[in-house]
């Protein structure tokens, strides 16, 4: 029996360690040897409510190699919606056409919503500030793979940690993982308590420091994010510690064998460009791990195997 | 004392009275219950002196009986309010209020990018802890508070 069949996706939460486990095992093994075409008849509509041209091509990547169909839009502009059409009238009316919905819309809670409604289930791929489910797994898949495990590894969250939702959704996935968390980040862009909280309660041990040049010799994962202006209520602020939060090759030089440097992309400034020659550096290649695991994720839904 | 609370609000035969309710919740807490859309006799009393609370309200109901979900719904805004049950001008029954896990349609969400805020959908959140008070809302997954709390 698979679980998965004809599941919503919407929050990392929504799906068990095993389950978690099965579709990274399953992206494994799509990645040894593509399956060829087992989506084919299958139509997948892509409603990008939002852009996020990085996101929708790696679905739309995902779906062709397997030989499906993708229909949808790529911004609100160009779809009924601008016309004032209802979230739910477009979902009602794109299920008919559809065997499963991915979808980005920029309010929170959007894809539950749709996930409710919708009689097709429903990936979410970014609901605002809130979940990004699909990224939290190509990062998991990305840290298994280079680490041969997700067990007891020193996990590095570096920059915005308040505002940052892969961060948040990273760090409840390994949780289950006895995991150690090393947060770095401005004091204005702290994890929030909540998460500290949650952690705390699960027994899992975090750390929190204002700067990495010291301690980055432990890490086996830093996951770098961007620090933006507009998150500081003083700019001041962001003009003293914006240079802080940055990777430069150098750092790199005592670190442990093993790590990686991961980060969800685009990237502005805060991973020198020189740093992407080194072994270490493996955020392309994270890319491409995302056109796997949501590979898995679509057959597991579809339940095509 | 006794007799004096008794004359500001009058006794009623059969019914609910709802007590230690705080002053400042009693239009709330008429609300929640949907009061204002019963035929039945309803008495209340507010800014009555109380030990506890400095002023409370208090609200007689006859004739009616809550459920415990209906009733469990108003500790949100007065989780120390008491509930008697009286027959025949007697109280036969006490109740505690006790706070439900999950709570549908009384309580706004206070994002104000959540999509309860954007479609006429009704809100659902869970409570994750009671003291302080914490909403986590069903949709966008943030946490309300206390202090940020409004009820629809
Ligand atoms: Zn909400």
């Amino acid at each position: 029996m698979n679980s998965l069949a004809s599941k919503s996706l919407v929050s990392i939460n929504d799906f068990s360690p095993d389950e978690i486990e099965r579709i990274l095992d399953m992206a494994s093994r799509f990645e040894q040897s593509p399956p060829g075409k087992i989506l084919d008849s299958k139509v997948i509509a892509a409603l990008f409510f939002e852009p996020s041209t990085r996101t929708r091509l790696s679905f739309e990547s995902a779906v062709n190699r397997l030989g499906g169909r993708i229909i949808g839009f790529a911004e609100a502009g160009t779809s009924s919606v601008s016309k004032g059409e209802s979230l739910k009238d477009t979902v009602l009316t794109v299920s008919n056409y559809s065997d499963l919905i991915v979808m980005r819309h920029s309010i929170e809670g959007s894809a539950r919503y749709a996930s409710e409604i919708s009689p097709v289930p429903v990936i979410n791929a970014g609901d605002g500030s809130n979940q990004h489910p699909t990224q939290t797994l190509l990062d998991l898949y990305s840290i298994q793979k280079t680490q041969g495990t997700l067990d007891g590894l020193n996990i590095f969250m570096v920059g915005d940690l308040k505002y940052g939702r892969t961060v948040h959704s990273l760090l409840m996935a390994l949780s289950n993982y006895n995991t150690t968390f090393n947060f770095i980040s401005p004091t204005e862009l702290r994890m929030p308590e909540e998460y500290k909280l949650f952690l705390e309660k699960k027994g899992i041990k975090y750390y929190e420091h204002d700067d990495f040049t010291e301690i980055i010799s432990r890490a086996d994962i830093v996951y770098m994010t961007r620090v933006q202006r507009e998150r500081f209520s003083d700019p001041l602020e962001y003009e003293k510690v914006k240079n802080i939060y940055v990777l430069r090759k150098e750092m790199l030089a005592n670190t442990k064998e093993n790590l990686k440097i991961l980060h969800p992309l685009p990237r502005v400034n805060e991973i020198d460009r020189d740093v992407d020659d080194s072994p270490k550096a493996y955020y392309f290649e994270q890319a491409l791990n995302g056109v796997y695991v949501r590979q898995a994720i679509i057959s597991s839904i579809l339940d095509v195997l | 004392m006794e007799k004096a609370k008794q004359l500001s609000v009058s006794a009623i035969k059969n019914g609910t009275v709802i007590d230690h309710i705080p002053a400042d919740s009693l239009f709330t807490v008429i609300t929640i219950l949907g009061l204002e859309h019963i035929s039945n006799q309803i008495t209340f009393g507010t800014n009555l002196e109380s030990k506890k609370f400095g002023k409370k309200a208090i609200i007689k109901v006859s004739e009616v009986y809550f459920t415990e979900e209906e009733i469990n719904k108003i500790a949100l805004v007065a989780p120390a309010a008491r509930l008697n049950i009286i027959r025949n001008y007697e109280v036969v029954e006490k109740h505690e209020l006790t706070l439900p896990d999950k709570i549908e349609g009384i309580a706004r969400c206070f994002n104000p990018t959540c999509i309860t805020n954007h479609e006429p959908i009704k809100t659902r959140f869970s409570i994750i802890s009671q003291k302080p008070l914490r909403l986590k809302c069903h949709y966008c997954e943030k946490i309300t508070d206390e202090e940020h709390l409004t009820i629809i």
